[in-house]
Parts: structure tokens; sequence; C-alpha cells
């Protein structure tokens, strides 16, 4: 049984290969940047602007507004970083409504590779905000003794938040799969819907936590600053 | 195995290009925009304020130039009033001034009017009387009615007071009648004259002089002094009756 996108392989030279979760996310990427470029090359500057331009502007200040709400004083600075991994994982959920259609976020190799990118940016945004040895200071807080405990706490939460990702798409995907074979036409259709939800409730779930870790590896520097 | 690191690495070169991209396409020109669109209108809020702030001066402005002008207004009015009264204080006055003395002027002519008729009625009874006078008297006239006349006129002097005989005893005196006196009378008189002395004075001897406008009568001058028995006398008593009638 196919648990992942990247099990279907297109072409392959030893070491690297195009599977579907590339091919996909290439498509997933070309649609975003298009789409983007065609909305914001006629952009408006005054109140008349066009409904595209409307959607986008509610999408960039709405996650701006999220990233400030959970305690980043600053939206703009991790709106890029943030923001995508939104876009990207919402994107990638959205489009299981076409057929033939494989999440790249159903790949256990997408969400770690995600999950990679929220792992090292979380101590890059640390330093850049407090300097790296005021950063590394946190890891012994409350006292040296947690610094291991500090480190796995790491490691873990990005494993955790690769594998949940991964868990609820491949979930979503292997349930459909398998309702289709068993009762066709509307059960699938329902739980269809449901796993729209649940990859857009996990692409926001995705972001905040993201989003919590950076402003918790941010926000010390700051409690400390206004201790 | 369900990770497959080649596309982990794959994919996280794809997921940076991808911030890259959405930051070069999506969130710098959106945030641009509405930085934009921001800044001017909180510009146009600022220049509306500005205008609102002026307006505001504006407006007070014109409510102390209204207030000022109402009260120059005012002052005008109370002015203008004042004059008016005044003037027609002294129109009024003139008005009256000119009434009174056309009321005056009227009741003067009026007056006139009346004197005129009075004289008129009294030239007229005098002359009727004296013509009615003269006829009785030209009829009647003879020597005892001069004897009579000048009886009267002695008996009258008689009357005079002592005041009145001292004032008449200062001067020369003369009498005067509307015939000529015969010598017997003029020395009756004379004698009666000196019957009225009073001490040690005596009267000059009275010059006689005849006059024919001295009605019917005969009178004695001294010096501004008179004492006449005439008919004009009795014209006279009538005269202030008939007045005193018209009135």
């Amino acid at each position: 049984m196919r648990l992942s996108p990247d099990d279907i392989i297109f072409w392959q030279v030893g070491f690297f290969k195009l599977n579907a979760t590339l091919l996909f996310t290439w498509g997933l990427m070309a649609f975003l940047t298009i789409g983007s470029i065609l909305v914001t090359r006629n952009l408006s500057h005054h109140e008349q602007r066009s409904r595209w331009q409307n959607l986008l502007e509610i999408i960039v200040t709405g996650i701006a507004k999220q990233i400030a709400e959970v305690g980043l004083p600053q939206p703009r600075v991790y709106l890029g970083f943030l923001g995508t991994l939104f876009l990207f994982i919402a994107t990638a959920n959205l489009f299981t409504i076409f057929p033939y259609y494989e999440p790249p976020t159903g790949s256990l190799s997408t969400t770690v590779a995600l999950s990679l990118c929220v792992f090292i940016a979380i101590p890059l945004f640390g330093i850049a905000d407090q300097g790296v040895r005021d950063y590394l200071k946190t890891y012994l807080e409350p006292t040296a003794l947690m610094l291991p405990f500090n480190i796995i706490g790491e490691v873990s939460r990005t494993l955790a938040l690769a594998v949940r990702l991964f868990g609820n798409m491949m979930s979503g995907a292997m349930i459909i799969a398998i309702l289709l074979t068993i009762t066709p036409f509307v059960f699938p259709l329902v739980m269809s819907m449901l796993g729209l939800l649940t990859g857009m409730v996990q692409a926001y779930i995705f972001t905040i936590l993201a989003t919590v870790y950076i402003a918790a590896a941010v926000r010390t520097h700051h409690e400390d600053i206004v201790d | 195995m369900l990770i497959d690191w080649f596309t982990v690495v794959a994919q996280i070169a794809n997921f940076l290009i991808l911030v890259w991209l959405l930051k070069r396409f999506l969130y710098q020109p959106i945030l641009q925009a509405i930085d934009a669109r921001e800044k001017r209108i909180a510009t146009q809020i600022a220049e509306a304020q500005q205008t609102a702030t002026a307006a505001a001066q504006q407006q007070a402005e014109f409510q102390r130039k209204n207030a000022e002008f109402d009260q120059q207004r005012a002052a005008l009015f109370a002015e203008a009033n004042a004059t008016a009264q005044a003037e027609r204080q002294t129109l009024l006055t003139t008005a009256r001034t000119e009434a009174d003395a056309l009321r005056e002027k009227f009741q003067q002519s009026l007056q006139n009017e009346q004197r005129v008729l009075q004289q008129a009625i009294l030239q007229r009874t005098q002359q009727q009387i004296f013509d009615l006078t003269r006829k009785t008297l030209t009829d009647l006239a003879d020597t005892s009615l001069e004897q009579q006349m000048i009886k009267v006129f002695i008996r009258r002097l008689g009357e005079l007071s002592d005041d009145e005989r001292a004032q008449l005893q200062i001067g020369s005196p003369s009498v005067r009648s509307a015939f000529a006196l015969t010598s017997a009378q003029q020395t009756d008189i004379t004698a009666a004259l000196q019957n009225l002395a009073v001490g040690a004075n005596l009267f000059a001897r009275p010059s006689f002089i005849t006059d024919p406008n001295c009605i019917s009568g005969i009178e004695l001058n001294v010096d501004g002094h008179k004492l006449a028995w005439s008919v004009a006398s009795y014209l006279n008593d009538l005269e202030q009756s008939v007045a005193g009638e018209l009135k």
C-alpha cells in the first residue's frame, strides 16, 4: 500500500529523483507565484481596487494580525517565513479537492523539511533578535541542569510538528482511498470535505505553533527588557 | 522508509525559494500598497483636520465679525432713533410754535376786526347821535340853553374836591366853548373860578376860546387838566357801554 506521494517516482538517476511530491510542490509554487504576480502587477494604491487585490490584502493582513496576536511585536519581519508556511500548507491541502492530486504535505519528507526549516528558523530569529550569547543562555534557564531537556524539547517538538502534519494529511488521504474501495459515491465526498477542513486546521496549527516557538525564542529577551 | 532524504533537501530548497518568491511578488507589493494607501489616508485626514481647524477659525472670525456688526448696527439704530426723536421733537416744537403764532395772529386779526367793527359802530353811533344832537341843539339853541349849560358847568366846578382845585389853581386856565360867551357869562365863570381858589393864591384870568368842534359844551383846561361838560362826555359813556355789549 502506498503511504506517501514520494513513492510515485517519475524519473530517477542515482540519488536524484523526480517524484509526485516534488512535482506537485512545483505546481503549487507556480500557482502561488503566478497568482501573486498576476494580481500584484496592477496594484491600486487608491480606495478603488480589484477583488483579487482585496483577497490578497485580507490574507496578508490576516496572517500578519495572527502573528501579532501570538506575541511577535514586528509581524512583518516574520511574515515572509510564517506566511509562506501557511499559504503553502493551506494550498497543498486545499487542492485535495482536485482528482488525482496528491498533497505534498501527505509526504513525511515534506513535513520533515518544513519542520527542519522551523527548527533552524527558531534559533536564527532568536539570535537575530537578541544576539548569539543571550540566545544560547536561554537554554541554560532556569538552571544549567535544564540544558539537555531544553535541547530534547527543541528536537521533539520539531519532530511532533512534522509527524502531526504528516499523520493528519496522510490519514485523510488514506481514509478517502479506503472508503472509495468500500463505499463509493456519497460517503467519500463527506470525508473529503472533512479532510478539507482538517487540512485548513492543520495549516493553521502548523503556522501558529511555528509562530509560538519563534515568539518564545524572541519574547524571552523582550520580557527581560521589560523587567 | 517514509522519509526520502533527497526529497527532504529538495523540499527545503523549494520552500526557501517559495519564501523568496512570495516575499518578492506577494508580501512586499501588497504591504507597500497598503502602506501607501494608509499614508495617503493619514495625509488626507491631516489635511481634513487642518481644513476643519481653519474652518473653525474662520467660523469664529465670522461670528466675532457678526457680533461686531450687530453691535454697530444696534448703535447706529440707537443713534438714528435718537436723532429721529430729536428731529421729531424739533419739528413738533416748530409746528407748535408756528401753530401758536398763527393762532395768535388769527386772534389778533379777529381782535382787530372786532376793534374796527366797534370803531365803525361807535363812529356811526356817534355820528348819528351828533347829527341828532346837533339837530336838537340847533333847534333848541337859544340863550337859555347856553345859560343853563354854563350853570351846570359852574355847579360842577363847585363839586370839585380840594385836591382837584389845588391842581387847577396852578397854571393858566383856558375856557373853550362851542359858542362865543357873553361878557356877563365870562364874568360869572371867572367869579366861579375865583371861588374855587384855596388859600391866598388866585386863579389867573382865564382866556376864552370859541371852538365849534367842542360840540355843544364847555370845557376848562389848566395845563393839561381838563374839566368839561359836553355832549362828547356823554358820548364817551355811551361808547363804554357799546364796547361792553360787543365783548
